[in-house]
């Protein structure tokens, strides 16, 4: 892996981070690379309340900030939040957004800057600031542009983009991984248990991520 | 949360009656249902919709239970309903969860604006 100056992380909701890139972010902190969040809601709407149950809607997004900042300091990054509301980002004024993260952006002045694809990522969420994100760099002067990591996650990406340019094998960094995984504790076992519904065991749980989510692969966007 | 106790909750809704309300009214299967199981995905929340409440009640249907609360000139609606909370001493919390604690459907009420 080339070294970096500083990569910068842009995902919608506490634990995107985790499930997507924990491998990859270790993989750089390992290096001494300064890694930043930006984290883009609270995952105020989110379904998992716990199991048992111990969040409501109205406290889900405090628990959810806490479990954020625990996974943070188990990956050793910097955190910084975007303050927009879970479900909404698709509705906000797509400009406002790009325009927002790119002042941030240009105040970290990162090498590398890592986000779902746009329209490949399922969650709206995801398509709305991976596109915002993209268009952030593009408003930038050439020179000044990071490069970007683009991750997919639809069931069809390698059809429809082509396999990825980069693919960490992330077992080496697997424990790391499930301590950051399992850090957001209202929405671990409940997103793992989707995966395979039968157990909630940690040593399933340890087995799924290993399974699913054990490589991280991402698109290098290429600007026009 | 707890379980609904059909007694309480009724005698709080009641308190909510001819005063204006602010709602929370939410129902989902999550984004990622047709990612993982072939689900179409439907959901609608509405936040902070205020009302005024003429009549108000919850009924037992078996393990879960429907919310009917009458407006002015219609109606809010919620089933599913397994389990409330008073929160903050005056937020009345409704919610319907499946057996792995997921939130399906949501009903609130409070005299004050939720937290946007
Ligand atoms: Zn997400």
């Amino acid at each position: 892996m080339e070294k970096e100056k500083h990569v910068v992380v842009i995902y919608p909701h506490p634990d995107d981070e985790s499930f997507g890139a924990a491998g990859t972010i270790t993989a750089f902190r390992k290096q001494n690379v300064p890694v930043t969040y930006l984290c883009g809601t609270l995952g105020e709407m989110g379904r998992n309340m716990g199991s048992p149950i111990i969040a409501n809607r109205e406290t889900i997004p405090k628990i959810r900030e806490k479990e954020l900042r625990d996974a943070c300091q188990v990956l050793d990054i910097e955190l910084e939040l975007l303050g927009y509301r879970d479900k909404t980002l698709e509705f906000e004024d797509p400009e406002k957004v790009a325009n927002h993260i790119q002042t941030i952006l240009e105040q970290i002045e990162p090498s590398l800057v890592i986000t779902h694809y746009p329209k490949h990522a399922v969650h709206p969420d995801h398509n709305a600031l991976g596109a915002a994100v993209i268009r952030a760099v593009q408003q930038m002067q050439p020179n000044d542009r990071p490069k970007v990591w683009a991750q997919a996650i639809t069931n069809t990406a390698y059809e429809d983009l082509g396999l990825p340019d980069i693919s960490h094998d992330i077992m080496k960094y697997l424990d790391k991984k499930v301590e950051a995984i399992l850090a957001h504790k209202t929405q671990a076992a409940g997103i793992l248990g989707s995966f395979k519904p039968e157990s909630k065991k940690m040593e399933t749980m340890k087995e799924i991520v290993k399974e699913r989510l054990g490589k991280e692969e991402f698109y290098i966007w290429k600007f026009s | 949360m707890k379980q609904i106790n059909l007694k309480q909750v009724q005698q709080l809704l009641n308190s909510f009656l001819n005063k204006t309300v602010y709602i929370h009214l939410e129902t989902t299967n999550g984004a990622y249902a047709s990612h993982l199981n072939k689900a179409a995905n439907v959901g609608a929340f509405i936040r902070n919709a205020k009302v005024n409440l003429s009549h108000c009640t919850i009924v037992q249907d078996k393990d879960t239970y429907r919310v009917g609360l009458k407006m002015d000139n219609g109606w809010i609606y919620a089933e599913g309903i397994t389990h409330w909370e008073l929160y903050e001493e005056t937020k009345l919390l409704m919610a319907g969860h499946d057996p792995d604690g997921r939130l399906m459907v949501a009903l609130q009420l409070s005299e004050t604006p939720f937290e946007n």
